[in-house]
């Protein structure tokens, strides 16, 4: 019978309230336990039975994702899911979000987002070899917002250049949805041998329980618990749950942890993210069907006095719990020692189920471990469409109008959403390991396997005014754009992880939103057989004066056979002929404005249908893509979206260097044909001897395909029905989308 | 030719270095450990880029007391090769076997761009297989490579010609526009004054392969072998 330790509080219904248990909750606590909790452990089940732990809102959504669903009934979940991309090699992956940390620290509340997302990866053997973020932030113009956006990307920067794994990509957003509470999403990438892949379970009852890297301190306490409720007044006084990132040592970690496991010695092994030794020990325990016991006098601690609720409910940073076979824990701890490192053995591994917590000998703890891992309670919360969807959605966007195309443009190139994020991609190392072929600023990023022809490409996306206007497509689309990204990169889709930023779920309206978006994404995902191996749930983005817009970012990993049959968006030679390839072009091409940068820009509002996305239609544009980059047919590919096709050709040029000539030989409206952000168009330039070819492989796959121009010159020149609609040099295009982020960032 | 690849807890560039010696360069090559105090019995000594110790403390600072470094300057003071590259260089300058330090960058960001850079003298091991005047295309990577010398310094270094490479325009102009951190006459790199010790800011084990976009760091790996680029 476990016992209360020394100065732990009575247990009250405001203790566990202010933990975050509802009383019902509470209640199940004592069924499970048959007694009254010890304050060690009302604390460990408020965490783990926290939305941010326990998916307790959730997981009845997340089950439509297959692959999620299936690995969530044989108990095969890990934290990272693992691609097979041939060759013996896979690459784990997995996005996550820092969101609430960085809205009130956002140095290290960003820099503990790439730390944690990278232990993620290497605690399932894997060596990280890519960083990418995804970002959204209010309107640059308010100060506020520009401190934000500075500290996220010096903390990132910080954190990724010291640990030595490249930020290859990655997006950054703007909007005032985003004022008071910004995203701030990390994604990483590893590199694992398929038959090494470590795993997150307590295997052999006596086994030893050991943990390894940094001590522990009173950082993070409930730092879960923070992440499950709204932004408020009172969030700065939430800074002490905001961790303190150190990369030095998460680079020593990584080296020891990877080569720990090279040994065989390592049976099992878990990062301490969220709820620290308590979440690592009652997962690994209850994946492996196990107990465990641990002494938590033994852990390494930062301070004096540490109490056995602080020392479970830490957040410390650059922590893994290691179970190690029996007699070969001198073995393991010589290597962390090496790289000195702490590595302690704390307990041992058990038959009885339990998570037995001693301090100093005497029991503060004693639970079920699949009752804190595993039975969290789930809510079927209620549903409803928000007032607003109908009310855009039935708004005509018929008859915009452009004046002076030439301005347009310009003003489009100048909008933070789509001008040159190079101030934010050269504060990070993007080429550290020498293995990145493409850098950030082209559709996704690329890089190169050591040792073997393929090459991998990964990129982020989400338009989340999209998914404002329509969750369901609006979430399709941003799987698709992403999948379009890496094709138009040379890469076949294989896999996604996802980051799902949304309000607060006990709102119907937000958890509407929330269904909705899961539902795009997972048929989406089906529709191009790129299963959801891993992903993150973020609830809660709410401040008191507004929600953001529903954001499911979509992490996508693309395989190329062949790694120097590798695409950028750049256009390559003077007299390359300019070719539109469409997926879709549909009789009325006004909705393809909807939400789109170019609306936005003129009436401050996104409103409006989306259009429609046909799956077999859009695929039908990958494979011909693909086929020609396999032939190497062309010089360049790039895929339109926000800003339409002019900004894609813009960039295009900007990125190339050169001009080109195009006549918008397309059926329907001007302003729609040129500003739409339409799914499934892409832009690819080719040798003129090449376009014959490029055309019999577009029309063999019922792609259509038109001849716009060719490349060369120093202007971008744009017409329509015989007459000029924009003559803009590219040297002034360049200047206005190079220059938007770094002048509004200056006048900090 | 055989190179030896330092590492300090927190090197991150050991590898890269460690595959273009072996890789691109063809030649042996083996790690040695900060505690260390055996070269390996190498021709050249290769202190690569990253954070050693963290860098928490002044960059290079705590590496230059390190077991190894007394080594390296044993190991140089009987003429071996040593390059440092990025935070190689900066631990080179606070170990006083390159003189100056490297200040944080003008304007206090982090840094990582391909730039422009002068051949300066091509009368040094590691410029050996280029020609004064030549202008490589190099990556840069850092927030503290904003070279810094006293005048007498600078003036001596530039008369004996130990600037070996200059931050430049596409076309070699050495302008305050093209030096990307604000360095000292927009010093990228330099070498001590028997000239068997180097020290730059640009990383050329990241340019020597053409799918990583740029070769031109060939330039300095072969002049350290001796042959032509």
């Amino acid at each position: 019978m476990p016992e209360a330790a020394l100065k732990d509080p009575e247990i009250t219904a405001e203790v566990w309230r202010e933990m975050g248990l509802s009383d019902s909750e509470y209640r199940q606590v004592e069924a499970i336990l048959g007694r009254t909790p010890t304050y060690t452990e009302l604390g460990m089940f408020a965490v783990m039975w926290s939305e941010h732990c326990g998916y307790k809102y959730s997981r009845p959504v997340l089950r439509l994702f297959r692959r999620y669903r299936e690995q969530l009934d044989s108990g095969a979940l890990e934290n990272a899911g693992v691609v097979d991309i041939g060759d013996g090699f896979g690459i784990a992956l997995k996005v996550e979000s820092h969101n609430h940390p960085s809205a009130v620290e956002p140095f290290q509340g960003a820099a503990t987002g790439v730390g944690g997302i990278l232990r993620d990866i290497f605690t399932m053997g894997a060596r990280p070899i890519a960083s990418l973020n995804s970002l959204r932030f209010g309107d640059l113009s308010d100060p506020h917002v520009r401190y934000l956006f500075e500290h996220v990307v010096a903390g990132i920067g910080f954190y990724g250049n010291c640990v030595g794994v490249p930020t290859v990509g990655g997006e950054v957003f703007f909007d005032p949805c985003y004022a008071g509470n910004p995203l701030v999403n990390a994604m990483a990438l590893g590199l694992v041998r398929l038959d090494r892949i470590a795993s997150a379970c307590a295997r052999g009852a006596g086994n030893a329980v050991m943990i390894v890297g940094s001590r522990t301190g009173r950082d993070g306490i409930h730092g879960a618990t923070f992440a499950s409720v709204e932004l408020g007044p009172d969030s700065e006084s939430r800074r002490p749950n905001v961790q303190m990132g150190d990369p030095f040592t998460e680079k020593l970690l990584i080296e020891a942890t990877l080569e720990a496991l090279e040994t065989g010695a390592v049976v099992g092994i878990q990062d301490m993210g969220a709820a620290g030794i308590t979440c690592s020990t009652c997962e690994t325990a209850a994946k492996a069907g196990t107990g465990m016991e641990i002494d938590v006098a033994l852990v390494p601690q930062r301070e004096e006095g540490m109490t056995p609720y602080e020392i479970m409910l830490s957040e410390s940073q650059e922590r893994m719990l290691a179970i190690v076979q029996k007699g070969r824990e001198e073995e393991v701890a010589s290597i962390f020692r090496h790289w000195g490192l702490n590595a302690v053995v704390i307990g041992h591994v058990t038959d009885d189920g339990l998570v037995r917590v001693r301090h100093n000998g005497r029991v503060v703890a004693e639970v079920p471990a699949k009752a804190l891992a595993d039975e969290c309670p789930t809510y079927q919360l209620d549903a409803s469409e928000p007032e607003y969807v109908g009310r855009l959605r039935s708004r005509s966007v018929r008859g915009l109008e452009v004046e002076d195309h030439p301005a347009a443009l310009l003003g489009l190139l100048s909008r933070p959403c789509i001008a040159s994020k190079r101030w934010v991609w050269e504060q990070y190392d993007h080429m550290v390991q020498t293995n990145t072929v493409v850098f950030p600023g082209s559709d996704a990023a690329v890089l190169r396997i050591r040792g073997v022809k393929r090459g991998i490409a990964v990129t982020t996306d989400c338009n989340a005014r999209k998914v404002y206007l329509d969750p369901y497509t609006g979430s399709r689309m941003a799987v698709y754009e992403a999948a379009r990204n890496l094709v138009c990169s040379g890469a076949r889709p294989a896999a996604v992880t996802d980051c799902l930023n949304f309000g607060n779920p006990e709102k119907p309206e937000a958890f509407w939103q929330f269904r909705e978006s899961v539902r795009g994404l997972a048929d989406a995902c089906e529709e191009l057989s790129t299963p959801v191996v891993s992903g993150n749930v973020s609830f809660y983005n709410e401040t008191p004066e507004s929600a953001i817009y529903p954001t499911p970012v979509v992490g996508m990993l693309g395989v190329l056979e062949d790694v120097h049959n590798h695409l950028t968006s750049a256009f390559r030679e003077a007299g390359d002929r300019i070719i539109l390839l469409a997926a879709e072009w549909p009789e009325d091409l006004w909705p393809a404005l909807s939400g789109s940068e170019l609306q936005v820009m003129l009436t401050g509002e996104p409103f409006g249908p989306l259009p429609g996305l046909n799956a077999y239609r859009q695929k039908t544009l990958f494979a011909a893509i693909l086929e020609m980059s396999a032939s190497r047919l062309l010089s360049s590919a790039h895929d339109v979206s926000e800003g339409g096709l002019a900004v894609c050709l813009a960039e295009s040029c900007i990125a190339g260097g050169t001009g080109a000539v195009v006549d918008l030989r397309l059926p329907g409206p001007v302003v729609p044909s040129l500003y739409g952000e339409l799914p499934g168009i892409v832009l690819v330039s080719a040798p003129a001897s090449r376009a014959p070819e490029i055309l019999k492989v577009a029309g063999s796959h019922g792609v259509l395909a038109v001849e716009l121009g060719e490349v060369g010159g120093r202007d971008i020149v744009i017409r329509a029905e015989g007459a000029e609609l924009v003559r803009t040099s590219v040297a002034e295009a360049s200047r206005v989308w190079e220059s938007a982020i770094p002048a509004a960032m200056d006048t900090i | 030719m055989k190179f030896a690849v330092l590492r300090f807890p927190g090197s991150n560039c050991d590898q890269d270095a460690y595959f273009a010696a072996l890789n691109v360069l063809r030649q042996p090559v083996e790690y040695v450990w900060h505690e260390s105090t055996d070269l390996a019995g190498a021709d050249c000594v290769i202190i690569p880029g990253g954070f050693s110790y963290g860098d928490y403390l002044r960059c290079g600072a705590v590496a230059a007391l390190s077991p190894v470094m007394g080594a390296v300057r044993r190991f140089a003071a009987s003429g071996g090769l040593v390059i440092g590259i990025c935070n190689g260089f900066q631990i080179l300058c606070e170990s006083g076997l390159l003189p100056g330090v490297l200040l944080r960058n003008r304007g206090l960001r982090f840094i990582c761009r391909h730039v422009h850079l002068r051949l300066e003298n091509s009368a040094t091991p590691f410029t050996r297989a280029g020609r004064e005047g030549d202008v490589l295309r190099i990556p840069i990577a850092h927030g503290e490579g904003n070279y810094f010398a006293d005048e007498a310094t600078l003036r001596e270094l530039e008369e004996a010609g130990r600037v070996i490479l200059r931050y430049c325009g596409p076309g070699g102009e050495v302008e305050d526009r093209h030096n990307p951190n604000g360095a000292a006459n927009n010093i990228a790199g330099i070498v001590n004054r028997e000239g068997n010790v180097a020290g730059m800011m640009p990383h050329p084990e990241r340019a020597c392969e053409p799918l990583l976009g740029s070769e031109d760091g060939l330039v300095i790996l072969n002049s350290i072998l001796g042959g032509s680029a």
